[in-house]
């Protein structure tokens, strides 16, 4: 069972969710932080990391010993990363997607690949808990590479719970994609309730059965729960805002663990994502 | 207007959910004259406030994806041999969101039986609303190229504040760290960074500070909700001053900041004697202040 979460709007709950979620069941659980943008989860979850690798992408090193300058390098390539100037061939490493076209199309082989280091992957435990996460290198613009390494880490006897970025572009479909079932956080406010919707569409051109949970339940107004109604999408849980949550959650602490009531209402949730999947 | 005198402040947070839109909005009530810009083409959420009258929309195009013409292919089988993304299906059915664009597969294909169409993956919009001209884009969902719709959004907020002899324009940043906020922070006057008394607050502040290092953009903090915990306020204010980092104000956790997003208004215009209002005219006459406003004025 693979169970993302994810959202429009940043900043609704996420890490939250994830982390209360992972921590309720505990064992046989994998909880899988692939915001590697802005990781947060090891700070509820105060894993200890046994293992940790770069992760690296391939990029194209030119044998200028080889090279002719014919140029097809530059005319295959997409993303502008290889340019024939003058006597020499330059690469842009940063714009390289790692297609592997330069190295296909080079009638010499004078093309070959190095790696690039994009950030961190890391995983370890906490109890029971198996836990893995990646950390993007600060100043590097692709994140999906880490993304995957991240997904990599999924095994297919586990409970695995992926905590997804924020938005509905690239990074957060290649999180969510292959997982048995979304849960969308929202809070119930018109930015909320907008971006709710933007991470519906997503869902639904990803074919993921979805339901949502709306947090801080009572700041706000009540059209996204008229819209969940109109649009036929499962409430699966809300959360009223509580100072103490808030409180706990500034100093990292998990609701689980602050108010214990909520434990049960966790593993409640859990049994209905599998009913909804089993459906 | 010269370039040159156009002065571009961006707001971004790192986390998410910590203002960033508020606060523009609030921004756009204080300023007098400035072009409002959301670059957050993901989730872009400033118009729900400011209600925008459309003057012009146009389509954002931008990149290609194979496309297999059944007709032609004889299933050699070469394309998914040479696809690094897994974008092709055993029976030949290229997948939009798993292909890259690359290319490869429709250079190698010896039918010519892949085409490469242009993606329209975005629409931008430049708008009228009554707080001075917005520039705001919507990436298609699920498309790729956010960066390139941001910088786009961005170049074209500067068109318009130079037709118009403006010399402010007020950037809703995105979250995050990567590509999007790259290209909304690479060249600005100044970044605002608002973060929020919490240790995930803290922590990607942490980052994106770095990242404002790391493309040499002054920075500057203000804390939101800095009431939630007050300890931690206190610890995010001597980082920033250990960083060199000017702390432009602190905002109370306000009710008001959510009553007023409902009634599509922003704070000031909601409540402008409220004690967040209070302290936002404040931040707002600090950054003013640091990103040269009132030079000359």
């Amino acid at each position: 069972m693979k169970i993302s979460i994810a959202s429009g709007k940043g900043g609704t709950g996420k890490t939250t969710i994830a982390t209360n979620l992972a921590v309720a069941l505990g064992e046989g659980v994998s909880l899988l932080d692939c915001d590697v943008e802005e990781p947060n989860d090891h700070i509820f979850i105060q894993a200890e990391i046994d293992h940790s690798e770069r992760v690296s992408v391939k990029v194209p090193e030119v044998d200028m010993g080889k090279c002719t300058l014919c140029g097809q390098c530059q005319e295959i390539c997409q993303f502008k990363a290889i340019v024939v100037i003058g006597e020499s061939v330059l690469t842009f490493p940063e714009l390289c997607h790692s297609c592997g076209g330069c190295l296909e199309v080079c009638p010499e082989n004078a093309i070959t690949e190095t790696g690039r280091e994009m950030g961190f992957f890391e995983s370890g435990s906490r109890d029971v808990l198996d836990f893995a996460q990646g950390r993007l290198f600060v100043g590097q613009a692709m994140s999906v590479p880490v993304i995957q390494r991240v997904k990599e880490h999924i095994e297919s006897d586990k409970i695995t719970i992926i905590d997804a970025p924020p938005g509905t572009s690239c990074p957060v479909i290649n999180s969510v994609k292959d997982t048995d079932f979304v849960i969308l956080v929202t809070e119930p406010t018109p930015f909320g309730l907008n971006d709710l919707k933007l991470a519906v569409g997503m869902v639904k051109i990803l074919k993921i059965p979805y339901g949502i949970i709306i947090n801080r339940s009572d700041l706000g107004d009540e059209k996204v729960t008229e819209y969940a109604k109109e649009e036929d999408i499962p409430i699966l849980m809300e959360i009223p805002f509580s100072r103490q949550i808030a409180e706990a959650y500034s100093r990292g602490g998990l609701i689980v663990e602050t108010l214990p009531e909520w434990k049960e209402k966790f593993i409640n949730l859990y049994d209905k994502i599998v009913s909804y999947v089993r459906k | 207007m010269l370039e040159n005198d156009i002065k571009e402040l961006i707001v971004i947070s790192g986390k998410g959910g910590t203002g960033k839109t508020s606060l523009i909005g609030a921004f756009a009530s204080l300023a007098s004259e400035k072009v409002l810009c959301d670059a957050d083409v993901d989730a872009a959420d400033l118009y729900l406030i400011l209600e925008p009258d459309i003057q012009e929309r146009e389509d954002f195009q931008e990149g290609h994806k194979a496309l297999i013409n059944k007709d032609k292919c004889t299933e050699c089988g070469l394309c998914r041999e040479l696809c690094r993304f897994n974008a092709i299906s055993p029976d030949f059915v290229v997948n939009p969101l798993d292909c890259e664009g690359c290319g490869v597969c429709v250079h190698f294909c010896p039918e010519d039986a892949i085409d490469f169409p242009l993606q329209t993956c975005g629409e931008l919009f430049v708008s009228e609303t009554r707080c001075g001209p917005m520039v705001h884009a919507r990436l298609g969902i699920a498309e790729d190229n956010s960066g390139k719709l941001v910088t786009l959004t961005r170049e074209r907020a500067k068109k318009v504040a130079k037709k118009a002899v403006m010399n402010l324009i007020l950037t809703d940043g995105p979250p995050g760290l990567a590509c999007p906020v790259i290209a909304s922070i690479t060249g600005a006057t100044g970044v605002l960074i608002v973060t929020e008394p919490t240790l995930s607050g803290h922590h990607d502040m942490d980052r994106v500070v770095e990242l404002t290092r790391h493309f040499g953009i002054p920075a500057y903090v203000c804390i939101n909700k800095f009431d939630i915990n007050p300890e931690m306020t206190k610890t995010i204010e001597q980082y920033a001053q250990d960083n060199g980092l000017p702390v432009m104000g602190k905002i109370p956790f306000d009710p008001f900041f959510t009553k007023a997003m409902v009634e599509k208004k922003t704070i000031i215009e909601y409540d402008g004697n409220s004690d967040a209002a209070r302290a936002v005219k404040e931040i707002w006459e600090k950054v003013a202040d640091k990103i040269g406003l009132h030079k000359g004025n």
